[in-house]
C-alpha cells in the first residue's frame, strides 16, 4: 500500500508542478487605436479595457493612439513586434491587411483584429453584437418620441452602420409602431463640429431624438441645446448631455481582453473569429437618463434579459425593407452571415444608402 | 535700450545660417522638454527615444524612408508651382486623384505583366493629378479666379470622388461592404528593392524625378523662363514670356508629381484604393516646401527629417506613454521657430542709433 500512497503523491507533485511555474507568464500587450483615447468615445472604451489588463498577473501594456488605417498602422505594429509585444491588438478595420503582413513576418506574436474578418494561424478577429444595444436603445427612444421621428447621425454606408440603424429601428417599431428614423451621413467616423452639424439638420425636419453612429459627443451637444432628447454611442455619454441623454449603447472590453490575453498566459489560445453578444458583458446600454419613466426601464430591462438568454433574436422575420420587399421571412432568423453583409434599411428608415 | 531692424545689406554667411537654424531647432527642443517634463517624462529619455525611433536604427532608417516618399514626391511637385508665386494647395487632392488614376489602371489590366501595367499606372496617375491641378489653373487664367482658393476646393472634390469610388464601382465584392477596392494583382505592386529591405522602387522614382527637374531649371529655355517670370511676373510678360503658358504648365507638373506620388503609395504600401489612405501628406507638402526654400535637394532632407518625427514619436507614445498630441505640438514648434528664424536671414537686429 506504500508504494501505492508513494506513487499517488508523486503524481499530485507532477501535476502540480505546472500549474505553479505556469502561472504568471510574463506577456507585454500592445495596443493600436484609431483616435486619441481622449475622445470619449470608441478609442476611449478600449482604452478601459486595456487598464483592465494592468491589473492581470505578468501583464504589461502599452498603445499608440492616432493611427491612421494603411502604412502607419503596419509600421506601428512591426514596431511593437520587433520590441517583443507578445500581444498585438488592432481596434480598427482597416488595421487588417496591414496586421495580417505583420503577422507572417513574425509568427510567435498574436495578432487581435477588431471588426475584421481575415485570420491567420496566428492572427484572430473579434467584435460584438453591438446591434443587440442598439435595439435596446431603440426601444427606449421609441417610447420618448413624440413627434415619432427619430434622428440618426451615421458615420459611413458600411453593413456595420446599417445593421446598427435596422435593429435601432426595430426596437422602436416595437413599442411605437409609427415610428420614422432619419438617417444622415457624414463620411467621417470623428469630426465633432461635422457630426453636431448633422445632427442640427436632423432637428430641422422635426426629430425629437437623436441617435448616433460616431465616436464623438457632437450630436449629444446638439441635442442638449436644443432641447430634445439624445442616444449616446461608445460609452455613457451621459455627462455631455445630463438634459437629453436618455441611455447609449456602450463597448466594455474589459471581459473580452482579460480572457484572450488569460488564454495566451495559459497557452491554449488559438485563431478565431469571436461576435460576442450581451450575455459576454461586451455590449450593453449604459444608465438610464432621470427623465425615462420606470414602465419603460422595465420593459427594457425584461427585453436586455431575454437577450441575454438567448429567446430574443433582433433580426426576426418577417421583415421587410425599404421598397415593402421581404428579406427575412416571418419565423425565420437572420444568419450572421447576413448581418454581416447588410446592405438594405428596413421598412421605416427614412435615408439612402449612400 | 531701444531696438530697432534693419535689413541685411550682404548676405547672411553659411555659418550665420546654419547658426539661426540650430539654435530655433535648439529652443524648440527646450521648450518641448519642457513640456515633456510638465507631462512626467524626463526629457532627455525623451527625445533619445525620438530619435531611436526615428533614425536610431536600420528599421528606424527605413521606415522614416519610406514614410518621406510621398512627403518628397508631393512637395516637390508644389515647390514647382511656387517658384512661379503659383499657390496650389491642392496637392493633397491632386495625389487622391493620382492614386485613383493608378487604381483604375490597376483594375482594368489584372493580367497585364508588371513592365506594362506599371507605366501605364504612373502615366495615368500623373495625368490625372496634372489636370487635377489644370482646372483651377485655367480658371485662374481665363476667370480670374484666385487659385488658393479653387485649388483648396478642389481637396474636398477629390476625397469624395474617391469616396464615391471606392463606395460604387470599385468596391470589393469580398470586403463584408467595407469601403475599399480590390486588392492589386503582384504584378501591379511596386516591390521592394531586394529580398533584405523594405524600402521600395518608390525611392528610385524620387530621386529620378528630383534630377529630372533640377536638370529641367538650370538647363532648359522653360526652366530659365519660370524662374524669371516668379521673381517678376510684370516685367517677364513685358519681355515676350507666355506667362499663361508657363502658369497652366508649372500646376500641370505641381499636379503631376503629387498625383506619381499617389501611384507610389497605393501600389507599393497600401495595395488597393482606400479613403485611410489620405492623411494630409499634400498639405505636409506645402510646410516642407518652405523649410526647404524650394529646394529640391533641401526638400529631401526636410520631407526626412519630419518623416523620421513622425516615427519616432511613435516609439515615444509606446515606450513613453506620451500622448500623440505631442508629437503635433513638436513638430508645430519645430515648424514654427524655424519658419520665424528665416527672417534673420534677411534682417539682423540692432540697437538704435547704431548700424
Amino acid at each position: 500500500m506504500k508504494l501505492k500512497r508513494l506513487i499517488i503523491t508523486l503524481a499530485a507533485l507532477v501535476l502540480a508542478i505546472p500549474a505553479v511555474s505556469f502561472a504568471a507568464k510574463e506577456v507585454k500587450v500592445g495596443f493600436i487605436y484609431i483616435s486619441p483615447v481622449g475622445d470619449a468615445g470608441y478609442s476611449y472604451a478600449h482604452n478601459e479595457g486595456r487598464k483592465a489588463l494592468e491589473q492581470m498577473e505578468g501583464v504589461t501594456t502599452s498603445f499608440v493612439e492616432a493611427v491612421p488605417e494603411g502604412p502607419d498602422s503596419e509600421r506601428v505594429a512591426l514596431n511593437m513586434a520587433r520590441k517583443g509585444y507578445d500581444v498585438i491588438f488592432g481596434t480598427s478595420f482597416g488595421y487588417m491587411d496591414p496586421m495580417l503582413k505583420v503577422a507572417k513576418k513574425f509568427p510567435k506574436v498574436v495578432f487581435l483584429h477588431c471588426s475584421g474578418y481575415k485570420t491567420a494561424q496566428n492572427m484572430g478577429n473579434y467584435f460584438g453584437r453591438i446591434y443587440q444595444s442598439r435595439y435596446l436603445t431603440g426601444v427606449v427612444a421609441g417610447s420618448m418620441t413624440t413627434s415619432n421621428i427619430l434622428g440618426y447621425v451615421a458615420a459611413m454606408p458600411i453593413p456595420e452602420v446599417i445593421r446598427g440603424i435596422n435593429a435601432f429601428t426595430l426596437g422602436a417599431q416595437s413599442v411605437n409602431p409609427k415610428v420614422q428614423v432619419r438617417v444622415v451621413w457624414t463620411n467621417t467616423w470623428y469630426d465633432p463640429a461635422t457630426e453636431k452639424e448633422a445632427a442640427k439638420s436632423l432637428l430641422d425636419v422635426g426629430a425629437d431624438v437623436l441617435a448616433q453612429h460616431q465616436d464623438s459627443p457632437g450630436p449629444q451637444e446638439a441635442a442638449e441645446e436644443a432641447g430634445v432628447y439624445s442616444v449616446g454611442y461608445n460609452t455613457n455619454m451621459q455627462s455631455f448631455a445630463p438634459k437629453a441623454h436618455l441611455t447609449s449603447a456602450v463597448w466594455n472590453w474589459a471581459p473580452y481582453y482579460t480572457k484572450a490575453v488569460k488564454e495566451v498566459q495559459d497557452g491554449t489560445w488559438k485563431p478565431e473569429s469571436v461576435w460576442l453578444g450581451m450575455e459576454t458583458g461586451v455590449v450593453d446600454i449604459s444608465p438610464y437618463g432621470d427623465m425615462v419613466p420606470q414602465a419603460v426601464r422595465e420593459n427594457v430591462d425584461n427585453l436586455k434579459q431575454q437577450i441575454m438568454d438567448g429567446g430574443l433574436k433582433i433580426f426576426t422575420g418577417p421583415i421587410f425593407d425599404q421598397q415593402g420587399k421581404e428579406r427575412v421571412a416571418a419565423g425565420q432568423v437572420a444568419t450572421d452571415d447576413q448581418l454581416l453583409n447588410m446592405n438594405w434599411f428596413v421598412k421605416g428608415v427614412t435615408g439612402t444608402l449612400k | 535700450m531701444q531696438l530697432q531692424i534693419l535689413k541685411r545689406t550682404r548676405r547672411i554667411s553659411f555659418q550665420g545660417a546654419v547658426a539661426v537654424f540650430v539654435s530655433a531647432i535648439l529652443l524648440s527642443l527646450f521648450f518641448s522638454g519642457v513640456l515633456l517634463s510638465l507631462g512626467g517624462t524626463p526629457p532627455l529619455a525623451g527625445f533619445t527615444t525620438l530619435f531611436q525611433g526615428g533614425f536610431g536604427s536600420r528599421w528606424a532608417l527605413e521606415d522614416s524612408v519610406l514614410k518621406a516618399i510621398p512627403i518628397f514626391l508631393c512637395s516637390l511637385g508644389v515647390a514647382v508651382a511656387f517658384r512661379l508665386k503659383v499657390w496650389n494647395i491642392g496637392a493633397e487632392g491632386q495625389y487622391a486623384l493620382g492614386a485613383i488614376g493608378a487604381t483604375g489602371v490597376a483594375i482594368a489590366f489584372p493580367d497585364w505583366p508588371s513592365w506594362a501595367v506599371l507605366p501605364l499606372m504612373a502615366l495615368s496617375a500623373a495625368c490625372a493629378g496634372g489636370i487635377w491641378g489644370l482646372i483651377p489653373a485655367l480658371l485662374r487664367q481665363k476667370m480670374h479666379t484666385n487659385e488658393i482658393i479653387v485649388t483648396l476646393m478642389f481637396n474636398y472634390i477629390a476625397v469624395y470622388l474617391l469616396q464615391y469610388l471606392v463606395l460604387g464601382v470599385w468596391r470589393d465584392p469580398n470586403s463584408h461592404g467595407f469601403a475599399v477596392s480590390a486588392t492589386f494583382s503582384d504584378a501591379a505592386i511596386i516591390g521592394p528593392l531586394s529580398g533584405a529591405t523594405s524600402i521600395h522602387w518608390g525611392l528610385v522614382h524620387c530621386i529620378v524625378l528630383g534630377i529630372l527637374l533640377l536638370l529641367f531649371f538650370r538647363y532648359t529655355r522653360i526652366g530659365y523662363e519660370i524662374r524669371a517670370a516668379g521673381e517678376n511676373m510684370n516685367a517677364a510678360r513685358y519681355a515676350g514670356i507666355r506667362v499663361d503658358f508657363l502658369v497652366c504648365l508649372v500646376i500641370a507638373i505641381s499636379g503631376g508629381l503629387a498625383g506619381w506620388a499617389g501611384f507610389v503609395e497605393v501600389s507599393a504600401t497600401v495595395n488597393q484604393l482606400q479613403p485611410a489612405m489620405l492623411v494630409g501628406y499634400g498639405y505636409t507638402a506645402i510646410v516642407v516646401a518652405w523649410l526647404a526654400r524650394l529646394n529640391p535637394a533641401g526638400i529631401a532632407v526636410a520631407s526626412f527629417l519630419l518623416a523620421g518625427l513622425r516615427v519616432g514619436v511613435e516609439s515615444l507614445q509606446l515606450d513613453l506613454q506620451v500622448p500623440a498630441d505631442f508629437g503635433d505640438i513638436l513638430e508645430g514648434s519645430i515648424l514654427l521657430m524655424v519658419l520665424a528664424a528665416g527672417l534673420f536671414l534677411e534682417y539682423r537686429i540692432v540697437r538704435k542709433g547704431r548700424t
